[in-house]
C-alpha cells in the first residue's frame, strides 16, 4: 500500500480551512445511525466523544480506570501551548507552527503542524466556556508562562494541575452527554482487539475487567485515543496502567506503526531511590522558568549542595547555550545532564542526579510567588524525597515520558485501516521526533475538539447506507476466540516468574540501549535480547487466579507480551534510522561539540512499520517529508 | 524495616471478607506504600497465592484512583496525602498497618481493597458541567475573572473524585464532593446561567444514589487528600436555599 498523507492542496495557511469547508456533510438523522466507538477517555478521547455525541452519532466510550476521569491526561503538569499572543510577546500561529517544527528537529508534517497552531487559540475558548479555572492576573486576564524551546509566553496553566483541570473539563462535557443517553461509558473495559470485516474496522473486542467477560461491540468508525507507551522502559512518569495494547492490536490488524523510536525523556524527573521503585515523577518543565540547573565544578563533590560556593558550580546548560540558558527543548536539557553525569559530576547518594536550584528566584521574588506558582510540585516533591526545595535544591534526572511515535494517521488522523482513527499521543503525531512542553494536551484537544468532528465525515458520509452489522457476524466471533485463547493461554504456562519481573527486565534493555544515547551495537544485541526475553516470557511466567474474574495480574500479562513486541520494533527502527534527530541520538552520528547530527538528504521521512508476523521482520514503507514553507537548518538553541 | 499487614481479603461483592495477616521483612523508608503493597503481591504470586487488589494508576496523587483506609484513616496518617503519596519513612520498624477498602453503601466492593465508585460519575452526569457544545466559546479573554475568584474555584476544582470523604463519614455523604463542584462552576460566570438547576439536580441525584446526609462532622474535611474546605458545603446550601427561592418565584 502506498503511503497518501491525504494533504490537502493550496497555501499552507488555507489548506485546513478550506479543506474544512469541503468535507461533505452527514445529515442529523443518518448521524442517529451512525455508531461510533472511543476507546480512550483522555483528552483526546473524551473531547472527541463530547463533540461527536453533541453532533448527534451514537457513541460508546472505553477507557480501563474505574472513572474516564482517570485517564493519564489528569497527570499532565504545567500547561498548555496556544497561540493566543496575549502577552503581545510577538507570538503568532506562524511562530507556534515553527517552533513546533523546529522543536520536533524537522521530522513532523508541515500541514498537520499548521492546523494545530491555528486551532490551538480555540482550544482556550472552549475550555474556558466549561469553566475550567485557568490561572490569572489581578486584572482578571489569562496568565501565561514560558516553556522550553520558545522565546514567547503562550502557556496556559492551572498551577501545577493543568492536566486535571482540562480533563475535568473534557471529562464533564462527555459526562453531559452520558446524561443524555448520547454516550453508552464502559468504564473498566479493556479494548482487547479490532474487528474487520470486508477490509475495514467495524468494531472492538472488550474485556469487562470486573466480571472478566468478553463483549463484542460494533462501531461504523473507531477511534483508539489510548495514549502513549512510555511503559516499555518499566519505569517512566507515565500512570501505572498506561500502555500500548490497543495500538498494538491495531498494528497486527494492519495499521501501520509511525516512528515507533521517536520517544522522549523529560530532564526533570525525580531520580530512582532504589529496586523497588514502581515509576517516576516528573517536576514540570515550567521550573525550568525560575529555577538554574547546576552540577560541581568539582567531580564526586559530597559537600551538601547549599554549602557549595557560587564559583565553584557548573550551570552548564547556561554555559553551552546562553541563548536559551536553562529553557532549551527537552531532549537537549536531558542529554546535557547525562554527559554531566556520565563524566562524574552527578550528585545524590546513585551520583546520577543534577540540582534543580531555586535559591535565585526565592531571593527575587519571595518565597510566596514561588509558591504560588508551584506549591504543588514542591509539596509533591518533599512528599517524595523528604527534602525541603525551598531550602535545598531539587535533585533531577531525565526520565521517559511521552511518545512522539504512534500509528501512523493521515491528515485525516485515520489509520492505514478504513474506518480506524488514532488521536492524541496514540498517533505518531505532530510532534516529530521531539514534543515542545505543552504541547501535547493541545495536540490531544485539538485531536478531539477540533479536527476529527470534521474529518471523519469525510468517511462516514460514505457509510450512511451501511446498516449496525450484528455482532453475531463470523469476524466478531473468530476475534473474541483469539482474545479468549490468549487470555487462556497466559494463565495455563504457570512457571515460575511473575510478570513484573519479565516487565523489569524489557525496561532495563530498553532504557541501556535505546533510550538517552543508542547506537548500532547496542540496537543489535537489545534486539537479540528481546527475542529471548519473549521466548522465556511465553514458557516461564505465572498468572494467578482466572479469567473470570477481576484479574489484574492477568491484564498485566496482556500489557506487558505487547511491549514485548514493541521494544523489538523500536529497537528496529532506531536501528534503521541512521541519523540523530531530537529524542533519537544515535552515538555515531554527532557533531563534534556533541549535538544531533541530522542527515536530511537520507532520513527526512516519516518511518511507518507494516505487520508481518511475530517472527517476521516488519516491512518498512516511506512517507518522505517535504517542507514548502520553513527550510530545515541545524537546530540552534545557542 | 519490618512491617506487618493485616489486610481485608475479599473475593467479590457477593462472598463475605476477612483479614489475613501478612509479613514484609525488608520494606525500605523510601518506598511509598503502594510499593510495599507490589513487594508484598510479588511474594504471594511466587509462592502461588491470589494478590491482593487495589486501585492505583497514576502514583502521584491525582487520579484518584488509590483508595486504601490505612489504620482506620481514609489515605492513611498524613494530611493532605493520598494512599500513593504516603511514604514508608512515616512508619516504624515492627509497625503493624491495618488496611481495608473504603466501606460505604453507595460503593461496594468488587474485590479485596477495590471498590465500585461509579456513583460519582453519575452524579456529575446529572448536572455537574456547564452546558456549552464544541464551538460555542466566545475569545477566553472577553469575561474577566477576578483572580481570587478563579483562585477560589481552582482549589474546589481540585478535587480529584477518590471518595475518601465518603468513607471517612459516619453517615456516607458524598457533600463535599458535590460542594467541590457546585461551588466551582457557581462562583465562574460561565457556570452562573445554570447554578439552580445544577444544584438541584446533582443533590437529588446523591440522594437517590444512597449518600447519607450531611451532619457538620468535618471528617470529610480531615480525610480529603486534596485539602477541600467545606466551606464548600456552606456555600452548596446557599446555592440549594437560593435555587428554591427562585423556583418559588417562577410558581
Ligand atoms: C506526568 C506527566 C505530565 C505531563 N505534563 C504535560 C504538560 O504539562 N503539558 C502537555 O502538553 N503535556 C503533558 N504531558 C503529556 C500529556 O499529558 C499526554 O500526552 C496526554 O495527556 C495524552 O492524552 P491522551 O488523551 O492521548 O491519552 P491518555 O490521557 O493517556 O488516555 C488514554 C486513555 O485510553 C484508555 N485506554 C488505554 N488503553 C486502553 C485499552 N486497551 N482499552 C480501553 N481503554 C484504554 C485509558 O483508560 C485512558 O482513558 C504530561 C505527561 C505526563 C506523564
Ligand atoms: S472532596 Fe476530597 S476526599 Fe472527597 S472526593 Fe474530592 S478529593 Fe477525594
Ligand atoms: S494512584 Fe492516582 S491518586 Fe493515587
Amino acid at each position: 500500500m502506498s503511503l497518501d498523507a491525504k494533504i490537502p492542496e493550496g497555501p499552507l495557511d488555507q489548506k485546513w480551512i478550506k479543506y474544512r469547508s469541503t468535507i461533505p456533510l452527514v445529515n442529523p438523522a443518518n448521524k442517529r445511525n451512525l455508531e461510533v466507538i472511543v476507546v480512550g477517555s483522555g483528552l483526546a478521547g473524551s473531547s472527541a466523544a463530547a463533540t461527536l455525541a453533541e453532533m448527534g452519532y451514537k457513541v460508546k466510550v472505553f477507557c480501563f480506570q474505574d472513572s474516564a476521569r482517570r485517564a493519564h491526561s489528569i497527570a499532565a503538569q504545567g500547561g498548555i501551548n496556544a497561540a493566543k499572543n496575549y502577552q503581545n510577546d510577538g507570538d503568532s500561529v506562524y511562530r507556534l507552527f515553527y517552533d513546533t517544527i523546529k522543536g520536533g528537529d524537522y521530522r513532523a508534517r508541515e500541514a498537520n503542524v499548521y492546523r494545530l497552531a491555528d486551532v490551538s487559540t480555540s482550544i482556550i475558548d472552549q475550555c474556558v466556556a466549561q469553566g475550567v479555572p485557568f490561572a490569572r492576573e489581578y486584572g482578571g486576564m489569562l496568565s501565561n508562562r514560558s516553556f522550553g524551546g520558545t522565546q514567547v509566553q503562550r502557556t496556559f496553566y492551572a498551577a501545577g494541575q493543568t492536566g486535571q483541570q482540562l480533563l475535568l473539563g473534557a471529562y464533564s462535557a462527555m459526562m453531559r452527554q452520558v446524561g443524555l443517553n448520547k454516550i453508552q461509558m464502559f468504564s473498566r473495559h479493556e479494548m482487547l482487539d479490532v474487528v474487520m470485516i470486508d477490509g475495514k474496522c467495524r468494531g472492538i473486542i472488550a474485556r469487562d475487567l470486573v466480571s472478566g467477560k468478553i463483549e463484542r461491540h460494533f462501531g461504523h468508525a473507531v477511534l483508539l485515543c489510548t495514549g502513549g507507551y512510555g511503559n516499555v522502559f518499566y519505569l517512566s512518569t507515565n500512570a501505572m496502567g498506561s500502555n500500548v495494547t490497543a495500538s498494538w492490536k491495531a498494528y497486527k490488524r494492519g495499521a501501520y506503526f509511525g516512528n515507533p523510536c521517536f520517544t522522549q525523556i523529560h530532564p526533570t524527573c525525580i531520580p530512582v531511590s532504589g529496586d523497588h521503585q514502581s515509576k517516576l515523577t516528573l517536576m514540570s518543565e515550567s521550573l525550568r522558568n525560575d529555577g538554574r540547573i547546576w552540577v560541581p565544578k568539582k567531580q564526586n563533590d559530597e559537600r551538601k549542595p547549599t554549602d557549595i560556593p557560587e564559583d565553584e558550580r557548573d550551570y552548564y546548560l547556561e554555559r553551552r547555550y546562553p541563548a536559551f540558558g536553562n529553557l532549551v527543548p527537552r531532549d537537549v536539557a536531558s542529554r546535557a545532564a547525562k554527559e554531566r553525569c556520565d563524566a562524574g559530576y552527578g550528585v545524590g547518594k546513585s551520583k546520577m542526579a543534577v540540582y534543580l536550584d531555586f535559591a535565585d528566584s526565592i531571593n527575587r521574588l519571595g518565597k510566596n510567588v514561588i509558591k504560588e506558582r508551584y506549591g504543588n510540585l514542591f509539596e509533591m516533591y518533599e512528599k517524595i524525597t523528604g527534602e525541603d526545595p525551598y531550602s535545598t535544591p531539587m535533585r533531577i534526572y531525565p526520565a521517559v515520558h511521552y511518545t512522539m511515535g504512534g500509528l501512523w494517521v493521515d491528515y485525516n488522523l485515520m489509520t492505514t485501516i478504513p474506518g480506524l482513527y488514532a488521536l492524541g499521543e496514540a498517533n505518531f503525531s505532530d510532534h516529530g521526533a521531539n514534543r515542545l512542553g505543552a504541547s501535547a494536551l493541545m495536540q490531544g484537544l485539538a485531536d478531539g475538539y477540533f479536527v476529527i468532528p470534521y474529518t471523519i465525515g469525510a468517511y462516514l458520509a460514505d457509510e450512511i447506507r451501511t446498516k449496525s452489522i450484528s455482532t453475531d457476524h463470523p469476524a466478531f466471533a473468530a476475534a473474541e476466540e483469539e482474545v479468549t485463547k490468549r487470555l487462556q493461554s497466559f494463565l495455563s504456562i504457570n512457571g515460575t516468574q511473575t510478570v513484573e519481573s519479565f516487565h523489569k527486565r524489557l525496561g532495563k534493555i530498553m532504557w541501556d540501549k535505546c533510550g538517552m544515547a543508542r547506537s548500532e551495537e547496542g540496537l543489535k544485541e537489545a534486539i537479540q535480547q528481546i527475542r529471548t526475553l519473549r521466548q522465556e516470557f511465553y514458557t516461564n511466567i505465572r498468572v494467578p487466579g482466572s479469567a473470570f474474574e477481576y484479574n489484574p495480574e492477568l491484564e498485566k500479562a496482556g500489557r506487558v507480551a505487547d511491549f514485548i513486541e514493541l521494544g523489538e520494533l523500536m529497537c528496529i527502527d532506531a536501528l534503521q534510522r541512521g541519523e540523530s534527530c531530537g529524542g533519537h541520538f544515535r552515538e555515531e552520528h554527532q557533531t563534534e561539540d556533541g549535538e544531533a547530527l541530522r542527515h536530511d538528504n537520507k532520513y527526512m521521512y516519516v518511518s511507518a512499520w507494516e505487520f508481518k508476523g511475530v517472527e517476521h521482520d516488519p516491512a518498512l514503507h516511506k512517507e518522505e517529508l517535504n517542507y514548502e514553507v520553513i527550510k530545515p537548518s541545524q537546530r540552534n538553541y545557542k | 524495616m519490618k512491617i506487618t499487614l493485616k489486610v481485608w481479603r475479599q473475593k467479590n461483592s457477593k462472598e463475605k471478607g476477612q483479614f489475613e495477616t501478612y509479613s514484609l521483612n525488608s520494606v525500605s523508608e523510601d518506598m511509598s506504600f503502594l510499593e510495599m503493597f507490589d513487594v508484598l503481591n510479588e511474594q504471594l504470586i511466587r509462592e502461588g497465592k491470589d494478590p491482593v487488589a487495589f486501585d492505583h494508576d497514576c502514583r502521584e496523587g491525582i487520579c484518584g484512583m488509590c483508595s486504601m483506609y490505612i489504620n482506620g484513616r481514609a489515605h492513611g496518617p498524613m494530611q493532605g496525602t493520598t494512599t500513593c503519596q504516603l511514604h514508608m519513612r512515616h512508619f516504624n520498624d515492627g509497625d503493624t498497618i491495618v488496611v481495608e477498602p473504603w466501606r460505604a453503601e453507595p460503593f461496594p466492593v468488587i474485590k479485596d481493597l477495590v471498590v465500585n465508585r461509579s456513583a460519582f460519575d453519575r452524579i456529575i452526569a446529572s448536572g455537574g458541567y456547564v452546558s456549552v457544545n464544541t464551538g460555542n466559546a466566545q475569545d477566553a479573554n472577553s469575561l474577566p475573572i477576578a483572580k481570587h475568584i478563579a483562585d477560589e474555584a481552582f482549589a474546589a476544582a481540585a478535587c480529584i473524585g477518590c471518595g475518601a470523604c465518603v468513607a471517612a463519614c459516619k453517615n456516607s455523604s458524598a457533600m463535599l464532593f458535590v460542594s467541590a463542584k457546585v461551588s466551582q462552576l457557581s462562583m465562574l460566570p460561565q457556570g452562573k446561567p445554570e447554578r439552580e438547576s445544577r444544584v438541584v439536580a446533582m443533590v437529588k441525584k446523591m440522594d437517590e444514589e444512597g449518600f447519607g446526609n450531611c451532619t457538620n462532622t468535618g471528617a470529610c474535611e480531615a480525610e480529603c487528600p486534596k485539602e477541600i474546605s467545606v466551606m464548600n458545603i456552606a456555600r452548596l446550601n446557599r446555592e440549594y436555599i437560593r435555587a428554591a427561592l427562585a423556583s418559588e418565584e417562577d410558581v
